[in-house]
């Protein structure tokens, strides 16, 4: 493949800066911290969770991770839909006022 | 069942509105699938979900494509791939369009794809209205929904036609395979897909995608909704292989319909007798699959 396609251009003039296929080497969690949209806030009572990985599956926005110590959740890109908390089985998570947190 | 894969082909840091179905309907299908696998997307939600360059939200490549062509462009894909000597069983090559740009917009494309005969699984993810371009009716909105285009009020112009059965439109095409799959059960929805992912032809998938913006419903119920949509036989997961029908998931206790449309602001202003009317709608339909599915096991 041409190193055309590789190049990534950040501040384009217009469309005859771009490459013709846009492979860039940038996650969207490295520019997209979706965190600051959160009004409510899960809060992982570790004492009570089974570490099933429910809370896992059914977070749309890939948020929550299931470590050695329980359920964690990434602060920086979880928009606090409440899913996890509504779907643990054991009602380990709750869901806590944002502005309490910030 | 198949299990849910761990590895992660959509990157956190989506634009997705919180609860979003559409963003579960993406996740889980791409865990099915893998990387080796090629997207198409038109105009709609998912064409702004993934952020603006140079973000990039999902690990394989994806072509952005005009809201009538996903059918063409994934035939075109297809055909170059082909051209390569890239055998379909190795690269899937998928369209993924909202229900406005399969049922509606999109449809001549997605039927010619189908007569062809073209190796892709072409993917409708239903979130029941035009959504990107805020709440308009689709033929895919459901009886008695508000939206934007069929307003409450004064006039009481909620939708009064009943949902497209795009199942059927697919299935008149001959298709070798066509599923109804449910983000609430992301289990079985994997394996729907992979096991379309292995037949060689043109296959459909229909994904219940809820929105929690358009359906005015809190973001925490978007999978309860979705159980509640099997349980109620409002969205019934089956699928069609070869002619033969099977509803892989039937609801152990058929619950009533009401209990899934109260939790929808959507569906608030209906008075008692649409509300019963739509049971029997959904009822009727129900038996009628039911039907189906013993006529073509005999
Ligand atoms: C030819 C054309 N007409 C209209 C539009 C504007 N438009 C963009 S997205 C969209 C709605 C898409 O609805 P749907 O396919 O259901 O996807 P959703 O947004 O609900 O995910 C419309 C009308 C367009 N982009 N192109
Ligand atoms: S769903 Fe509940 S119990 Fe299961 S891992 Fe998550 S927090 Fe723990
Ligand atoms: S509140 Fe929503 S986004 Fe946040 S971790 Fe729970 S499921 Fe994920
Ligand atoms: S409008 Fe609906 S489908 Fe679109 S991103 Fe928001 S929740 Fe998802
Ligand atoms: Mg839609």
């Amino acid at each position: 493949m041409s190193e055309e396609v590789f190049r990534i251009v950040i501040d384009p003039k217009d469309h005859r800066d771009l490459p013709r296929a846009v492979i860039t080497d940038c996650p969207s969690h490295l520019m997209t911290k979706t965190g600051s949209w959160r009004t409510l806030r899960p809060i992982v009572d570790l004492e009570e969770c089974i570490k099933c990985g429910i809370c896992w599956k059914f977070c749309p926005d890939v948020s929550i991770e299931v470590k050695e110590e329980g359920a964690v959740v990434d602060y920086d890109y979880c928009k606090g839909c409440g899913i996890c908390a509504k779907e643990c089985p054991v009602n380990a998570i709750d869901m806590k006022k944002e502005a309490d947190y910030v | 069942m198949a299990k849910v894969p761990e590895m992660e082909l959509m990157n956190k840091g989506t634009t997705a509105c919180p609860g979003c179905g559409a963003a579960h309907a993406m996740r889980y299908m791409l865990k099915a699938l893998g990387k080796k696998t090629m997207i198409n997307i038109p105009a709609c939600c998912w064409a702004v979900i993934p952020g603006v360059y140079p973000s990039r939200n999902l690990e394989i490549p994806l072509l952005y494509t005009a809201f009538e062509t996903t059918g063409a462009s994934s035939s075109g894909v297809r055909a170059a791939l082909n051209a390569k000597g890239v055998d379909p069983r190795e690269i899937t090559v998928v369209g993924f369009a909202g229900d406005g740009g399969t049922a509606d917009i999109g449809i001549q494309a997605l039927s010619g794809c189908l007569e062809r005969g073209t190796d892709t699984i072409q993917v409708m993810y239903d979130n029941e209205a035009y959504m990107n371009t805020g709440i308009q009716r689709s033929g895919e909105t459901p009886y008695g929904a508000w939206t934007t285009t069929t307003p409450v009020g004064s006039q009481k112009a909620w939708k009064k036609n009943p949902k497209k059965n795009m199942m059927e439109v697919v299935n008149a095409h001959g298709i070798p395979y066509a599923a109804t799959v449910s983000i609430g059960h992301p289990e079985l929805m994997i394996e729907k897909i992979q096991k379309a992912k292995d037949i060689p032809g043109p296959k459909f998938i229909h994904i219940y995608a809820p929105c929690p913006t358009g359906w005015r419903s809190d973001p925490s119920i978007t999978i309860e909704l979705c159980k509640l949509a099997v349980d109620s036989c409002v969205f019934p997961l089956y699928e069609i292989e070869y002619g033969e029908y099977k509803i892989y998931k039937k609801p152990k206790n058929k619950i009533p319909v009401k209990d899934y449309l109260k939790l929808q602001g959507r569906f608030r202003h209906l008075p008692q007798e649409e509300v019963e009317m739509i049971q029997k709608n959904v009822d009727k339909e129900w038996e009628l699959l039911l039907k189906k599915e013993e006529f073509t096991n005999e």
